[in-house]
């Protein structure tokens, strides 16, 4: 990493937990530096006074310690060589592994032209209804789940990549658990599709700041893939909460106004960077980003989940349905944006239709739900709608469940000529000619 | 001699760069970085140090790098070609940038400057002309291109030589104008205007009153939009303003829509460049692309030149408007743009307002939508520019500081309501409390009378009281149950149901259920209140919605129907003796 005439400063003026000032001059902005062996990175120059984030935090640096500039921003060497392998978030091998070899890039690159984007058009099947019925996935998209902690939000995602058909997956860990990096680590393993991960991962062990680098390391990757290899690449993110924690945490330190929730007021462009990277590209590549963004309580309009929610194309919401007892992909409150660029054109031409209908007897049910908790009588109807919740609850919300997309609708119409006369569903009525099954 | 300085120092965007020379606030400087320049603008200045809001990405950037003053303000070039350009909010021709990604300090000219256009003169030697008066016009997209006499010129001036109908480029000198001193300009297809200041040749600005038809029937007909007129519309996430902006922008009766994607979403933006140059004008025939201008500033790109975008999009709908055209302007979304004057007066350290935003957040919003407008230009030439922005409050709580600013100024309010977004309810509107106030004034109503119908605001009031009365009893079902209440009531709230599904819901994505012309909203709005005066009796409330819904489904079906076919008279058949079987009296009109 050392360069020749390489200037080493050890006029530090300032200290806080997680920021440093030292006098300096001929300093980039965003440039990476070593202050006392530790990573760090410039935030602020004013004058001579240089302002840098030191990601490890500064407990233990000295006044006089050596700070070394390194003449660029943070960078990955991409390459082939990064398929298969575990990094942590400055991209150091912690697999044992050799560092890979490859060009040498800066991170948190610039945004791709709108004009040189394509319209995203082709589905992702994951074979869980709530997904692919109500909800489908795009090549190209950006959605979060939207989860209480203690939903199984990993396991879907891991369920959802590995049956994604991508040709890379990118995993971004952000303050995950040791042990849901080793459920990765293990699934994929079992799956044999460890030569198509790439990991760069920030555990609770590590420290809460150096996480900032995590997406940029990931998306750097994923431009390497879908944009030099035109490749399909899918990048995981979790969890995107605790990367907006850390982003507090700076901007605190900086003495910056907070806005809503304790959060920076730059919050939604710093998240905006990190999911427009998401794109399809003419040339055939992809990068499709689907992040976790744990919510506290189901609280939705907390900073972090609300900003999420401008940004990205939809949200999947996981919650128990105790009726049946299984998690399910709640379908009022989880939406994908693209799907209609895909459903009743990729899919059969009743897909739409028949989505938005069963989407509206569960609704009904749900009122009729709240009849009954405020103890009034039922209605023949209601009790026709409650009985179709359940069912469909179970065989078509539930995440357990796989099917391809024409057996869902077939199972859905199912649902509809169990429990409705026709003229109950408001379908287009020569889609009920053709597909109502008595 | 332009002023020069030295960066001085670097925190994120903002930049403070100390200088020996004049400079004024707001003027465009070019900051050097290893030979490529970074257009920035100055907001701030104290002493020798001014500090400057850059519209890139500053990494790299060292102190010593040396700046450049260019003596204006943020400029757009205005002339022909401007339609069918995909721009950035700085007025770049994305299109002619090289490459995949964006590169630092790459600016692109928003105009063809090679194309010749078929010039015919308007304006006869020795006539006397002021900014603004039509020189002559040029054919862009089969719409009449206006070349004026350019904004910035002060005064009257008497032209001294007009160029022969022919074909010029944009940069060929078409005319010359002399000023009561005889000094002369020379004027050529292409004028410059400061974005951040309005416009104003014209004559005077009118109370607007005529309807601006979107075949939205939710809008049209309950809460209509005028030529000229300003609405907004707040939404939480999911609740469909995206879809409801697209709608409008592609069917709404306007000869101009200029599309402001501020700091939203990349895709969406793609959405529009896909769709736009396959899609077909309902108005004209010709396709879409062909009147549309986009200014793309999506969440990604550079926040400064995000608030940058919404001044440049209205100040390209002025120009078109002082050509006599009817400008529709759509911002997606003011709320991205008052986040960036967030970000940047949070930088510089000033005090904050409520939720950090700016102070003085209330009078640039004010600001922006009093450029709207119905006007008559100098000629007597009638023109407009209607602006509908989204906003998008954070959490969905419109009690928040960019709604409540907007409420304050904009005439229409189109509030996204998330319980029928969940309810796919769409567009997801809420018919209680959205509004237009164009719906009381006279001259609206003396207007849509003609055009429409005489009893047509004493029916649109009915809808909209019966929707109320509907509302509150659902409330009254719900805490008292369905044989609480008489079944009288179940009536009028399935009447409201019925309102609610067949005039007020629409598919945005079945082409015929998308676009309703108003003589089919007419027919509609008859046909709605035909059945709500008619009155039924039935035994039980059981009965009251079986019954209704068989004729919401009738209804929905007919909607998807070609208007006046075969199939579609034949459910207005069935709706009828279906009425009538249960109708005790039909009133009569």
């Amino acid at each position: 990493m050392a360069r020749a005439f390489q200037k080493i400063y050890t006029k530090i003026t300032q200290i806080t937990k997680a920021t440093c000032s030292v006098r300096a001059t001929h300093v980039g902005y965003d440039e990476m530096a070593i202050v006392d062996g530790r990573l760090a990175q410039v935030i602020k120059i004013v004058g001579d006074e240089v302002s840098l984030q030191v990601f490890r935090g500064t407990e233990g640096i000295p006044t006089n310690a050596e700070v070394i500039f390194l003449g660029k921003a943070p960078t990955l060497k991409v390459g082939e060589q990064l398929a298969g392998r575990f990094f942590n978030a400055y991209g150091e091998p912690i697999d044992g592994g050799p560092v890979p070899e490859g060009e040498e890039r800066e991170i948190g690159g610039p945004s791709v032209n709108p004009v040189r984007r394509d319209q995203p058009s082709e589905l992702i099947a994951t074979g869980i209804p709530g997904i692919d019925l109500n909800n489908t996935l795009v090549t190209g998209q950006k959605i979060p789940f939207f989860t209480d902690p203690d939903q199984p939000f990993n396991q879907v995602m891991a369920t959802v990549a590995l049956r994604a058909q991508a040709d890379k997956i990118i995993l971004g860990g952000m303050g995950m658990t040791n042990d849901d990096y080793l459920y990765f680590k293990n699934t994929f393993s079992n799956a044999g599709a460890l030569d198509r991960i790439i990991s760069f991962m920030n555990t609770t062990e590590d420290p809460a700041v150096e996480r900032l680098l995590v997406p940029d390391m990931v998306l750097t990757a994923a431009e390497y893939f879908a944009v030099d290899k035109n490749e399909k690449v899918l990048v995981l993110l979790s969890d995107m909460t605790s990367y907006a924690d850390a982003l507090a945490i700076v901007s605190n330190r900086m003495d910056q106004i907070p806005s809503k929730d304790s959060m920076p007021g730059s919050l939604y462009s710093d998240l905006a960077k990190i999911y427009e990277k998401a794109a399809q590209f003419p040339t055939g590549g992809s990068i499709t980003i689907i992040a976790v963004t744990t919510l506290s309580g189901g609280d939705i309009t907390h900073a972090v989940p609300d900003n999420t929610g401008y940004i990205t194309e939809g949200q999947l919401f996981l919650r128990r349905d105790t009726d049946v007892g299984k998690v399910i992909i709640d379908p009022f409150r989880s939406l994908s944006r693209l799907k209609q660029l895909v459903q009743g054109i990729k899919t059969r031409e009743d897909h739409p239709q028949v989505m938005n209908a069963a989407v509206r007897l569960y609704a009904d049910a749900a009122n009729a739900k709240t009849k009954l908790e405020n103890g009034f009588d039922l209605t023949e109807y209601d009790q026709r709608a409650l009985a179709f919740a359940k069912e469909y609850s179970r065989s078509i919300l539930a995440i357990d469940v796989n099917l391809d997309t024409t057996e869902m609708l077939d199972r859905t119409w199912r649902l509809f000529a169990t429990y409705f006369k026709p003229e109950e569903v408001n379908v287009k009525k020569e889609l009920v000619d053709k597909y109502w099954k008595n | 001699m332009p002023t020069k300085g030295i960066v001085k120092g670097i925190i994120s965007n903002l930049v403070i760069v100390e200088v020996d020379n004049p400079v004024s606030q707001n003027e465009i400087a070019y900051i050097d970085l290893n030979g490529n320049k970074l257009m920035a603008e100055v907001i701030k200045v104290i002493e020798k140090n001014v500090y400057v809001q850059v519209f890139e990405n500053t990494r790299n950037l060292m102190v010593g790098a040396s700046v450049e003053f260019t003596g204006h303000m943020l400029e757009v070039v205005l002339g022909p070609g401007l339609l069918e350009r995909n721009l950035d909010g700085l007025q770049n021709d994305l299109d002619k940038m090289d490459g995949i990604f964006l590169k630092r300090g790459q600016y692109t000219y928003p105009l063809d400057e090679d194309k010749l256009w078929n010039f015919v003169p308007i304006a006869q030697i020795g006539e006397k002309v002021t900014a603004g008066s039509w020189l002559g016009e040029v054919d862009e997209n089969f719409q009449p291109h206006k070349i004026m006499v350019p904004f910035v010129l002060t005064g009257e001036y008497t032209v001294k030589s007009i160029v022969s109908a022919g074909k010029y480029t944009i940069h060929k000198v078409i005319a010359v104008v002399e000023d009561e001193e005889g000094k002369e300009t020379e004027i050529t297809m292409v004028q410059k205007w400061p974005v951040k200041i309005p416009v104003t040749t014209y004559r005077e600005k009118l109370r607007p009153f005529k309807l601006l038809e979107t075949g939205v029937r939710i809008i049209d007909t309950l809460n209509p939009i005028v030529e000229g007129g300003t609405g907004f519309i707040p939404g939480a996430f999911g609740t469909g303003k995206t879809v409801l902006q697209h709608a409008i922008s592609r069917q709404a009766e306007a000869d101009i829509v200029v599309i402001a994607a501020c700091g939203e979403r990349a895709n969406e933006v793609v959405e529009i460049f896909t769709e736009f140059p396959e899609l077909i004008d309902p108005h004209t025939g010709r396709k879409l692309m062909e009147r549309t201008i986009i200014v793309a500033n999506t969440s990604n790109m550079p926040v400064a030149a995000r608030e940058a975008s919404v001044y440049t999009a209205m100040t390209i709908g002025e120009y078109y408007r002082a050509m006599g055209l009817k400008v529709l302007l759509m911002a997606d979304s003011t709320s991205r743009w008052a986040q960036a004057l967030r970000e940047m007066s949070n930088r510089l350290e000033e005090l904050p307002g409520p939720d950090a935003f700016p102070m003085d957040l209330s009078a640039i919003i004010s600001n922006f939508y009093g450029r709207a407008g119905h006007v008559i230009l100098n000629n007597g030439q009638e023109a407009s520019i209607t602006f509908i922005g989204t906003v998008s409050p954070a959490g969905g709580n419109l009690k928040e500081p960019v709604t409540e600013n907007t409420k304050k100024v904009a005439r229409c309010f189109y509030a996204l309501e998330q319980d029928r977004a969940d309810k796919k309810r769409y567009p997801a509107i809420n018919p209680i409390e959205s509004y237009s106030k164009y719906l009381e004034y006279p001259e609206f109503e003396e207007y849509v009378s003609t055009r429409i119908s005489p009893d047509w605001i004493e029916k649109v009031n009915e809808l909209k009281t019966r929707l109320l009365r509907g509302k509150e009893i659902a409330e009254q079902i719900n805490i008292l149950g369905d044989d609480g209440v008489p079944v009288d009531y179940h009536v009028i709230y399935w009447k409201s149901e019925l309102i609610d599904f067949c005039l007020l819901q629409q598919n945005s994505f079945d082409p015929v259920d998308a676009v309703t012309p108003i003589e089919r909203q007419k027919y509609i709005v008859d046909m709605v209140v035909e059945i709500c005066r008619t009155e039924f009796e039935f035994d039980n409330f059981n009965q009251v919605s079986d019954y209704f819904k068989k004729m919401i489904n009738m209804c929905i079906q007919m909607n998807y129907c070609e208007f006046h076919s075969e199939e579609f008279n034949d459910y207005r058949k069935k709706l009828d003796e279906l009425v009538k079987s249960k109708a005790l009296e039909t009133v009569e009109e």
